[in-house]
């Protein structure tokens, strides 16, 4: 599955096997901590800004962008979440369930929508995200953060906000998470040993 | 209890048994029909046991996911754009075909409708020359329902589309069983304050009515202990089925009797035309024994939830005021009946799993 962008939930059999990590717990945080400081100066300021986690691995980030946006703004930028499983283009050609709920608790029309994911790759997730979007509201302008752009790209789609950019083989796979960013490959096991 | 012994197919239908052969073994612990049923990759369903107890909550999870998308102002999502989904019904209904037209427009899937009263089929057609036609026009579901018991189970055999049991004569009725289990789900997280139940244990359903001639009664026995509930069947002596043998229920000619331990009272409607086969008197007498009176209502234990799939005939199986109760999921099993269709057509359609 070479065309997965979500490191989660593994395709069934499979596990992930860490190979390098590449950025540790602090290094995430002075990501976020600098994109925030992006996303404040290239909006001069939080007017208007609502921060949108993609379901299921741009939620926690997110959250913790959010925090530190309070901690150098003193604003409590809106924040949601999103699954857009069902707005992806490979279904019916792969399994695709949703994740975890979308709550959107504010109108997106006239906002600045900030959508934050974990890792950006084949831009598939976020082709599917913008639809839902549009769905939902017309936002004044969507901006796009990641934490790890890794390359491949099939559709054109780029980042406004990157943590970090890591070439990858197009078969790795990219882990992302509070704790850090690992470099690892999704390994077939049969499933007497997953059980 | 009259649980029988360990559930062996015996005595099930063989639509219930056959899939998964050896996956149910002789040692289950009875009150467990489906035991050992893993979700299994289904394309068609025709009754409760083609998903089994992970299939099953696995359709609740899903259906988690609509109920939130009905919420939006625009309750509608791409993700079967450009599929198609006939519904053949041979049988009149307005709220399960209605219900499961809206299930696909909000899926994005394009509907086509197939009623008997309107169709060749009043010219003679066979149902198998009706449903060749439509599956050769290029459908990728069927939602059929029909008076004969197993029809949708011999439509598979001549059709490539993956085939909805909507209702099959006195057999199943699988999608009503799947919307009831969610509403009752639904009802209990509301209870918990947000906790969602994984499953039924501890629960005590009472199904009251036509048990005989109900195929959603069929479906909702196999559903509702699978989760694990406990089931009780009230019904008069000719209304209950000949043989309760491999069903893991209890059964019942009195209803005061059962009331005060009850968690979900589940009414099923009464057919009228079942007083022309003399097997009840009358309908009064049916309410009087078997209808949920106001006094019955007030017997039940103050959380006890009201079920009916509808229509609801009032002053007959429920009185009128028991109806508008709020103990009464009536308007929300209606609700969640287009949540739950959307669910089932995604998962057999949509998530990739044939």
């Amino acid at each position: 599955m070479a065309d997965r962008e979500r490191s989660s939930p593994r395709p069934a059999g499979r596990v992930f096997v860490a190979r390098t990590q590449v950025m540790d717990r602090d290094e995430v945080r002075r990501a976020l901590v600098r994109i925030a400081h992006e996303i404040v100066e290239r909006n001069r300021g939080l007017e208007g800004v609502v921060v949108i986690g993609i379901q299921k691995g741009g939620v926690p980030l997110a959250l913790q962008l959010v925090a530190i946006l309070r901690e150098i703004e003193g604003t409590a930028v809106p924040f949601g979440t999103m699954d857009v499983a069902f707005y992806r283009d490979d279904i019916g050609m792969r399994p695709v369930l949703p994740e975890e709920a979308t709550d959107l608790p504010f109108d997106l029309t006239g906002r600045i929508v900030v959508l934050f994911d974990d890792v950006l790759f084949t831009g598939r997730t976020v082709r599917a995200a913008l639809e839902a979007l549009a769905e939902c509201g017309r936002p004044s302008a969507v901006q796009l953060a990641v934490m790890v752009d890794r390359g491949h790209r099939e559709l054109p789609i780029r980042p406004d906000f990157v943590g970090k950019n890591l070439p990858t083989r197009r078969d790795e796979t990219v882990e992302v998470s509070e704790e850090g960013v690992t470099i690892g490959d999704l390994v077939a096991v049969s499933n007497e040993a997953v059980r | 209890m009259s649980a029988p012994g360990a559930p062996t197919t015996t005595g099930v239908p063989k639509a219930w048994a056959e899939d998964e052969p050896g996956a149910t073994s002789a040692s289950e612990a009875p009150g467990d029909l489906l035991a050992g049923h893993r979700a299994p990759a289904v394309r068609h369903l025709l009754s409760i046991a083609d998903l089994g107890r992970d299939g099953i909550t696995e359709i609740m999870r899903l259906s988690d996911a609509f109920a939130e998308v009905a919420e939006r102002p625009i309750p509608k999502v791409p993700a079967l754009r450009g599929r198609t989904v006939a519904t053949v019904f041979m049988e009149p209904s307005t709220r399960t075909r209605l219900s499961f037209e809206t299930a696909a427009k909000r899926l994005s899937a394009d509907v086509m409708t197939f009623t008997a009263s309107t169709s060749a089929a009043v010219k003679g057609e066979s149902l198998r020359d009706t449903v060749e036609t439509i599956d050769a026009m290029g459908i990728d579901a069927m939602v059929i329902r029909h008076h004969a018991s197993g029809a949708p189970l011999r439509v598979t055999d001549w059709v490539g589309a993956s085939v909805i049991n909507a209702g099959d004569g006195t057999h199943e009725h699988p999608t009503q069983a799947l919307l009831d289990c969610y509403t009752i789900r639904e009802a209990l997280t509301q209870r918990r304050d947000g906790e969602v139940p994984a499953d039924f244990k501890g629960l005590r359903i009472a199904i009251v009515g036509d048990i005989k001639h109900s195929r959603v009664a069929r479906s909702n026995v196999l559903a509702f202990t699978a989760l694990g509930a406990e089931v009780v069947l009230v019904a008069p002596p000719t209304l209950m089925p000949a043989s309760l043998e491999g069903w893991p229920v209890t059964a019942t000619g009195d209803l005061d009797a059962t009331l005060e331990d009850l968690d979900v009272v589940y009414l099923l409607r009464i057919q009228s035309e079942r007083l022309g086969e003399v097997l009840l008197p009358s309908l009064d007498e049916y309410h009087w024994r078997y209808g949920l009176t106001r006094a019955r209502a007030d017997a039940l234990r103050k959380e006890a939830l009201v079920m009916h799939p509808g229509p609801m005939i009032r002053g007959v199986e429920i009185s009128p005021e028991v109806a508008d109760m709020p103990a009464s999921l009536v308007t929300r099993q209606v609700r969640n009946g287009v949540v739950v269709r959307m669910a089932v057509l995604f998962h057999l359609l949509g998530s990739g799993v044939i």
